[in-house]
């Protein structure tokens, strides 16, 4: 079910401006991999390329080799939409669709994707939110709006909504940085859990978030404003907080810059 | 301390209610009175012109009615010159709500599709040059879209006419007796274009402020673009839509000049939307309120009246409708 990531030589461009260049990296299925670094570093943006979200804004295009398994997912005649539909992405502010209710909310890729009876959407929109330990908060108002939940619930709704359709891989991009943390906890929790079942890859700007809930850790960084952000390196979350192969993550992670 | 307490004005042993007040809302500065007066003032100058017109309409309108020996709301005749007159509404309101269900059901899908293209398909360099063209249509007089009706599009719905005759005759709303064109249905078509660019320039402003985040939410469950539409962007401006649907719609039920250029008039409800007669309020007002007599002005303000009260009811459902979805809005996202 989860997949495993093969990154070989990827660049992605806005318009003329090289965001990132050339990164190569593996993803082991049924893992968490957090992305650190600092600002504008195109972790950000390496990320959305893993489902295609890249191209979605104006200029954006890349370059190079993403493999899901087998598959390239910029192989010629592949459908972006359909790779969104295995590569599910959890975003930094919370946002479920505020026109409709939690129960909508929670089914609203499944209906994108074919048609299912009353029984089974309802089945696995339970199942769905059980998944993202929000069922036993909401499962008394599931037809009230989603967006009148708090950030956190909120937050755990749109992982609901990702998992429902059953993704290969999981893409966060800082989901907690917008939440209390107490929320951040219920998350992280919640992270430790999926990963039995998903591809987890989630960036982050808090360091002891990363080395509590990854197994490996990758530093991007960029040798100047305007450059393109690199990949640093890539290692067990472990070795790269304790004991860095590189300078630069360590300066980074020890709080000396970025 | 008690250098203070000599400074000080001698305080009133207990403070009033309106002394309290006055020190919980601190102190004020002539700028926030001035631009309170100014605002406030406005506020109540909307309500005094409300109420003004109101009062006018209504005691003119019992003026009238009162001396009405025909039923106000259901005689097919306008006849103030008669002893005693007859007078009703009941064709005028017909018409108006005729033409505007027209023009809405034609204007409102085509301007929401405009304004989808122009926030969602068009190429970026298309969409400055094509709102403004739209802007320019919000700006042509009436009275040039009457004329342009009266001897363009009149001339020219022949085809139009007989096309529906043939096939959609039978339902007997679409029946054809071959009179000159200048009935309900064209009527409605000229209304539509002349509503269409407010409801399109409404629309696409309300669209253009759908949050990336909720479409890019749908981009990432797998949505292609029209599901996008479907699942972010139409649900987040439908109030919008709504509203802008209103101000079109006031417009039709308003619109006196087009109106009157284009429909040949008449005293009596077509049972065919093809077929030339009927009135509008605003239209009957125009024709015929230069020669009308004390009683007939009267008269006519009080169909006024009618129109007024119609237009505050639409509103008032729109309002409604918008109130009721309200918690779905995204305006607490």
């Amino acid at each position: 079910m989860a997949k495993r990531i093969d990154v070989s030589g990827l660049t992605a461009y806005y318009g003329s401006h090289k965001a990132i260049e050339d990164i190569s990296m593996t993803v082991e299925p049924r893992s968490v991999t957090a992305f650190i670094g600092p600002s504008g570093c195109g972790k950000s943006t390496f990320l959305r390329t893993l489902n295609r979200m890249h191209e979605v804004t104006s200029g954006g295009r890349v370059e190079g080799k993403v493999l899901l398994d087998d598959e390239d997912l910029y192989g010629q005649g592949i459908d972006p939409v359909s790779v969104r539909r295995e590569v599910g992405m959890v975003f930094q502010r919370p946002n479920p669709f505020p026109t409709m209710s939690i129960f909508d909310n929670v089914a609203a890729g499944l209906r994108l994707n074919g048609s299912y009876k009353k029984s089974e959407l309802t089945d696995i929109v339970e199942k769905s939110l059980k998944g993202a330990n929000l069922w036993n908060e909401v499962k008394d108002r599931l037809n009230k709006p989603g967006s009148g939940l708090s950030g956190g619930q909120q937050q755990r709704l749109c992982i609901a909504r990702a998992i429902a359709v059953e993704p290969k891989v999981l893409l966060m991009d800082e989901p907690c940085s917008a939440l209390d943390p107490i929320s951040t906890l219920a998350i992280e929790d919640l992270i430790g859990e999926l990963k039995e079942r998903f591809t987890i890859v989630i960036v982050t700007h808090n360091m002891q978030q990363a080395a509590r809930v990854s197994d490996r850790t990758a530093f991007f960084n960029l040798a100047a404003v305007g450059q393109p952000g690199k990949l640093i390196e890539i290692d067990e979350t472990e070795r790269i907080f304790s004991n860095p192969s590189v300078q630069a993550t360590e300066d980074y992670i020890s709080g000396r810059f970025g | 301390m008690d250098t203070q307490i000599k400074d000080a004005p001698p305080p009133s042993p207990q403070p009033t209610v309106a002394e309290q007040k006055r020190a919980a809302r601190g102190a004020t500065r002539p700028g926030d009175r001035i631009f309170l007066g100014l605002s406030r003032g406005s506020g109540i100058l909307l309500l005094v012109i409300m109420a003004a017109i109101a009062v006018f309409l209504t005691y003119r309108a019992s003026i009238a009615i009162s001396k009405d020996e025909a039923n106000f709301f259901t005689a097919f005749e306008w006849n103030t010159q008669l002893i005693p007159p007859k007078f009703g509404i009941a064709v005028l309101a017909f018409g108006t709500i005729v033409s505007s269900i027209i023009a809405m059901a034609l204007a409102v899908p085509i301007a929401v599709a405009i304004a989808l293209f122009l926030t969602h398909y068009a190429p970026r360099r298309l969409r400055g040059p094509i709102a403004y063209v739209i802007d320019l249509l919000a700006a042509v007089p009436s009275i040039v879209y009457g004329l342009w009706g009266a001897l363009i599009l009149v001339p020219h719905m022949n085809g139009l006419y007989g096309w529906l005759d043939d096939y959609f005759g039978w339902t007997g709303i679409f029946s054809w007796q071959q009179g000159a064109p200048r009935s309900m249905l064209t009527v409605g078509i000229l209304l539509a274009i002349m509503i269409l660019p407010i409801i399109t320039n409404v629309s696409r402003e309300v669209f253009r402020q759908v949050p990336q985040m909720h479409e890019e939410a749908a981009l990432a469950l797998g949505a292609t673009r029209w599901e996008v539409i479907r699942m972010a962007v139409i649900p987040f401006g439908r109030s919008g839509v709504i509203s802008a649907s209103m101000l079109g719609l006031g417009r039709a039920l308003g619109e006196t000049m087009a109106v009157a250029t284009v429909l040949s008039p008449s005293f009596d409800i077509q049972a065919s939307l093809l077929d030339p007669g009927g009135g509008t309020f605003a239209q009957n007002i125009a024709s015929k309120f230069g020669e009308a007599s004390e009683l007939g002005r009267d008269a006519l303000i009080a169909s006024g009246l009618v129109l007024f009260v119609i237009t505050l009811l639409v509103n008032g459902a729109a309002r409604m409708i918008i109130a009721r979805r309200k918690e779905y809005s995204g305006a607490n996202a």
